[in-house]
Order: structure tokens, then C-alpha cells, then sequence
């Protein structure tokens, strides 16, 4: 008999919903349907039936082919591999579970690597923005039932996060906005038309790149003086129409995405959205968040922190304490300037996502991909090591956009063998301790852990 | 150019990126149709566009989501990340958007799959030209 799991959360985008429901055949090894999630959220959980899905890890051949090995030997080779490299890069976790990055973290701190992950290519400048002015942010439950004016500025949640506008941002009806989209004041702010543009009251069609001068025009309208006829492209009347829309509203929510963080600007687009917030708390609420990409993005910013102090971009090649500095210890600009000698690819897909000069410069140097299926990385790594995916059959606490923790919970039963993230990492550790003839500190982690329990 | 997501490119970046999904969803180029009657670029040809760090052939077409003159979208993926500059104003983050490119007609090149690409570029292509 089919078991219909509920209250499932989605590990896909920063959304993280958590209202998915999941029909799973009897022997709750096969999804059946999906149902609530968006198509991005429905491919995602349909691709666990994958007969292809690897089982063991597969090990580049001298003739360029790959050939199965078992854990054991791919586990030797990687803390070897680790452990021999100067300054090792591990990266990724966009995929992840909080319990896997906790994991990593003994295992970096052993080999003494840089610890990075997605933001470093993504909101990674809303970081720097954030420590330089700080995050007045709130809950996607506040934006759900307070916002009646919100912004989404350098973000297409249409696309992006599929079922944001109808969970928290513009459709829903919440406690003071019981009319829904009737009672929001929608205003998108991108160069394109994009879809969620077309859903928008007020459409700012800027000049690509020209975020920070139009932040600008409202800050000054907003503190009272006037402003040129025409800025980043945008008519002075419009801007004063959008200022008023703002002040007049009850609570203004603005959301910010990779059009302030790719384009040029970077942390200042977002240091100056930041302050605009503040100038905004003058005259009525607002408040302000990072539409972070996957579902557990802000996971490795709250656990690494805890560990290490830093978000991201965290070098633990010193071996006596934490450093962090993007620009120079950033995943990215490390590779471009041939600074690593080793590179984890783990729960993401560097080969596709990073500009190609970039993988080239990490492909010189040991390359280990830790991720439940083929993806690009794989396919040109000397190791490729499946683990379970988080969140469709290995559960775990996941960070929301908002940074509210959620508990996700497995839906199906993993495959025979394969690790999880977390077991896989307490292996490698172990290994690395073993051949370094030390002691492993577990700390709490030693009580909770799962390993070995489930791998034979 | 700019490189952004999609919702086309995630839902086919989940069945995985070897499948034709994802080469439909990705290997393309939205281009404002006055610029495209500029350059001499038919619709649904295909295209080579050029950066200071590489080109890549993808199929010109007509926005989806509207792109006004002189502004151009690559979905983001393995085609876009050919062409997207590495340098990251020391923040780390690549220049995604809003980095300069030549885009001319190509109409007799022939598209890459992901995989060709990708471990091309990097000496692993063993399925020939």
C-alpha cells in the first residue's frame, strides 16, 4: 500500500517549503507523486527514482575512463589525497544538510583547507554588505502577514522561487493583509521583463549594472531633496512614485537577488539596499532579505559560523586560527590564481557553475566530487563518491532564506550502502586520524552521530 | 550579457544535466529582436558569442522575458559559464552579469552538449568533434 508522507520540506530552492506531500510506493524505495511542490521541486524528487543513480564511488582510470571502487578505498584516497595537499579547497554544500557541514568541518580543520561554499559565487557580497551595516531582516512568516509594499530588486522569484509569491511574498492572505495581492503594493526593479516584473504595480526598467544610482535617487527622495530628470535610466517621476508607494505603506519588505550581487557593484548595491531600509524606518517599517538560491544556503553561514566564526571563504591553512578574506581566500579568485593543489566538489556542480577559465585552474590539481548523482563535476573528477540526497532520502535540519532552522525529513529509504553526507565525512576524518596517528576530537558530535550504524 | 536563472533551467537541471531538458533549456540566447535584425541573426540560429574570456556557440532567440537593445540573456549553466568572466572585484563572485560580448551569426557551427563542453575544456572528451 502507497504511504502519502506529509509536511515534507523541498530541497530546492531557498523557500525551503515545507508543505509538500509525497506518495511513496509500499517498499518506500520509489517516489509515487508529488504533490504542492512547483516542477522544479516535482524533477527533483522524481529524479531519486533514477535507475541509474550511482551506488558506489567510481575512480578516474589512467586511460581517462572511470571504474567502481568500493567506500573503503575511495574514503583512503580522499583523506590521503587531503591530507598530502598544501592547501586543500573544499566547496559547495548548496545541497547539503546542516549535519554534513558540521561534519566537514573536522575534516577541513585536519587538512587544513579552505572551507567555501556557494555563497562565495552567489550572495557572498551580501555578506560583506551585512557586516559593514547590518541586516534588518525579519521571518517570511512577518512578510506573509504584515508586508503590503515589497520589492523585489535583482530577483525573479517566478523563476527562481517558484512558490515564494504564493507562500509569503505577493498572494498570500495573512493576518494584517487579508486581501492578499489586492492589499500589496508590488514593485520589481530589473532590466528585463522578467515574470515577476509582469506581476509588479510599479516596474523599474533600469540600465543593467545602475543598481547603486537608483538605490541612490530613493535614499535622497526619501530624505527630502530632489534628484536629476532621469537616473539609471529611470524617469525622476517614477522614482518619486515608488518613493511615496513606500512611505505610505504599512510595511515595506524588500528582496534582494543576484541582480545586485553578479553585476557590478556587488556588496555596495547591497550595503546602500541595506541602508535604504534603515532610511525607510523613518517614516514607516521595513525590513530586507537575501533571496538566497538552495534550500540549506544559509546553513553552512549559521553552522560554519558557530565552528569558525565565518560564514564562508574560510581558510583553516594556518592551522592555528580561522581567516577569512574573499578576494583572496574566495573559491573563485583561489583558483584563478592557482592557490589550491586540491578541490572538493561537494553537493553542487562547479563544473557547470564556475566560468570554465576557473575549473580549469582547480582540474590541474586532485579533483573529488562528493554528490548523489552525475552532474558535470563528476564527470570530470578523478573521484566521484555518491552520498544519499538531503532531504528526499536522508533527513536533517535545513536553513531557510530567512534563517529559520526547519527539520527535513527522509522520504524514502536510501540505497543499499551509500553514506550520508555526514557518515561519509566522519569516515574520511576517522582515516585522516588513523594515518596521522592522532586522537579524533568528536567534542558533542560523537553522541549524535549516525556513522557507523548504516554503512557496513 | 547577462547570465540569470530560469525556471526551465532548474526544472531540467533536476532530471539531470546530461539529459535533453537541460541542452534545450540552456544552450540559448535571448536577444531583443531589433538588435538580432541589426546583426543579421535570423531567429532560432545559431550564434557565436564572444567574451573577453572564450565564446561559445548557442541559438539566438526571441525573450521569453523581454530584453530591451543591447542587453542580452544566457540562461545560467554550463553554456553562459563559457563566456562568463572570472574576475570577481575581491568579492569572490564572478561577473555573472553585466560583462561585455560580441554576438555574430553562426549559422553553419554546430551546438556542444554539456558534457562536450565541459570536459573539453578541461582534455577529457574522448566523443570526437
Amino acid at each position: 500500500m502507497p504511504k502519502l508522507i506529509t509536511q515534507v520540506g523541498c530541497p530546492y530552492c531557498g523557500s525551503s517549503c515545507d508543505d509538500i506531500e509525497v506518495l511513496v510506493s509500499d517498499d518506500g524505495k520509489k517516489v509515487l507523486e508529488v504533490h504542492n511542490a512547483c516542477t522544479i521541486g516535482n524533477n527533483l524528487f522524481h529524479h531519486a527514482n533514477d535507475s541509474t543513480r550511482p551506488m558506489l564511488p567510481r575512480k578516474r582510470q589512467p586511460d581517462g575512463s572511470m571504474k567502481e571502487i568500493s567506500y573503503d578505498e575511495a574514503v583512503d584516497y580522499t583523506a590521503k589525497t587531503l591530507l598530502a595537499a598544501k592547501k586543500p579547497l573544499i566547496f559547495g554544500f548548496g545541497s547539503t544538510n546542516c549535519e554534513g557541514m558540521s561534519a566537514v568541518g573536522r575534516v577541513a580543520e585536519k587538512a587544513g583547507a579552505v572551507l567555501d561554499n556557494c555563497a562565495s559565487i552567489c550572495h557572498g557580497p551580501s555578506f560583506l554588505a551585512i557586516f559593514d551595516n547590518g541586516y534588518p531582516s525579519c521571518t517570511l512568516g512577518e512578510v506573509k502577514n504584515r508586508a503590503d509594499c515589497v520589492v523585489f530588486w535583482g530577483c525573479n522569484p517566478m523563476h527562481a522561487h517558484p512558490r515564494h509569491t504564493s507562500r509569503y511574498s505577493i498572494f498570500p492572505r495573512g493576518f494584517f493583509t487579508q486581501k492578499g495581492q489586492m492589499q500589496r503594493t508590488i514593485i520589481s526593479v530589473d532590466p528585463r521583463v522578467s515574470d515577476t516584473a509582469k506581476l509588479a504595480d510599479i516596474h523599474y526598467m533600469l540600465n543593467q549594472g545602475h543598481d547603486y544610482e537608483l538605490f541612490d535617487a530613493f535614499r535622497t527622495v526619501l530624505r527630502g531633496h530632489d534628484i536629476p530628470d532621469e537616473v539609471a535610466g529611470i524617469k525622476k517621476e517614477q522614482i518619486l512614485q515608488g518613493a511615496e508607494a513606500m512611505k505610505k505603506a504599512r510595511f515595506v519588505m524588500i528582496f534582494f537577488g543576484m541582480g545586485c550581487t553578479h553585476t557590478d557593484g556587488r556588496n555596495h548595491n547591497v550595503d546602500i539596499a541595506i541602508s535604504l531600509t534603515r532610511d525607510l524606518n523613518t517614516h514607516t517599517k521595513a525590513s530586507i532579505m537575501a533571496m538566497r538560491g538552495h534550500y540549506n544556503i544559509a546553513g553552512p553561514g549559521q553552522v560554519w559560523s558557530w565552528q569558525f566564526g565565518f560564514p564562508y571563504c574560510i581558510d583553516l591553512s594556518k592551522g592555528s586560527h580561522a581567516h577569512m578574506n574573499p578576494g583572496e581566500t574566495s573559491s573563485v579568485d583561489l583558483a584563478m590564481r592557482d592557490e589550491v593543489d586540491c578541490f572538493v566538489n561537494v553537493g553542487t556542480d562547479a563544473g557547470a557553475h564556475w566560468p570554465i577559465d576557473a575549473v580549469k585552474h582547480v582540474k590541474k590539481h586532485p579533483f573529488i566530487t562528493i554528490d548523489p548523482n552525475f552532474c558535470m563535476a563528476s564527470e570530470i573528477s578523478d573521484l566521484h563518491i555518491p552520498v544519499r540526497i538531503a532531504g528526499v532520502d536522508e533527513g536533517g535540519v535545513v536553513y531557510r532564506m530567512d534563517n529559520v532552522p526547519i527539520q527535513f525529513k527522509a522520504v524514502l529509504k536510501g540505497l543499499t550502502g551509500v553514506p550520508s553526507d555526514e557518515e561519509l565525512f566522519d569516515m574520511i576524518y576517522e582515516r585522516m586520524c588513523k594515518l596521522t596517528l592522532t586522537e579524533p576530537i568528536w567534542l558533542a558530535a560523537l553522541e549524535h552521530r549516525k556513522y557507523p550504524s548504516v554503512v557496513s | 550579457m547577462i547570465t540569470q536563472r530560469s525556471i526551465e533551467e532548474g526544472a531540467a537541471m533536476e532530471k539531470g544535466k546530461t539529459n535533453p531538458d537541460y541542452f534545450t533549456a540552456c544552450s540559448i540566447c535571448e536577444m531583443n529582436p531589433e538588435d538580432m535584425k541589426k546583426a543579421g541573426i535570423w531567429k532560432s540560429t545559431n550564434v557565436r558569442v564572444t567574451s573577453e574570456c572564450g565564446s561559445v556557440i548557442v541559438k539566438a532567440i526571441e525573450p521569453t522575458q523581454f530584453v530591451p537593445p543591447g542587453l542580452a540573456h544566457i540562461r545560467q549553466g554550463v553554456w553562459a559559464n563559457q563566456v562568463v568572466p572570472p574576475r570577481t572585484q575581491s568579492t569572490g563572485v564572478p561577473q555573472y552579469s553585466g560583462f561585455p560580448v560580441t554576438i555574430e551569426p553562426a549559422p553553419n557551427e554546430r551546438l556542444k552538449t554539456a558534457l562536450e563542453l565541459v570536459q573539453g575544456a578541461v582534455g577529457l572528451w574522448k566523443g570526437g568533434n
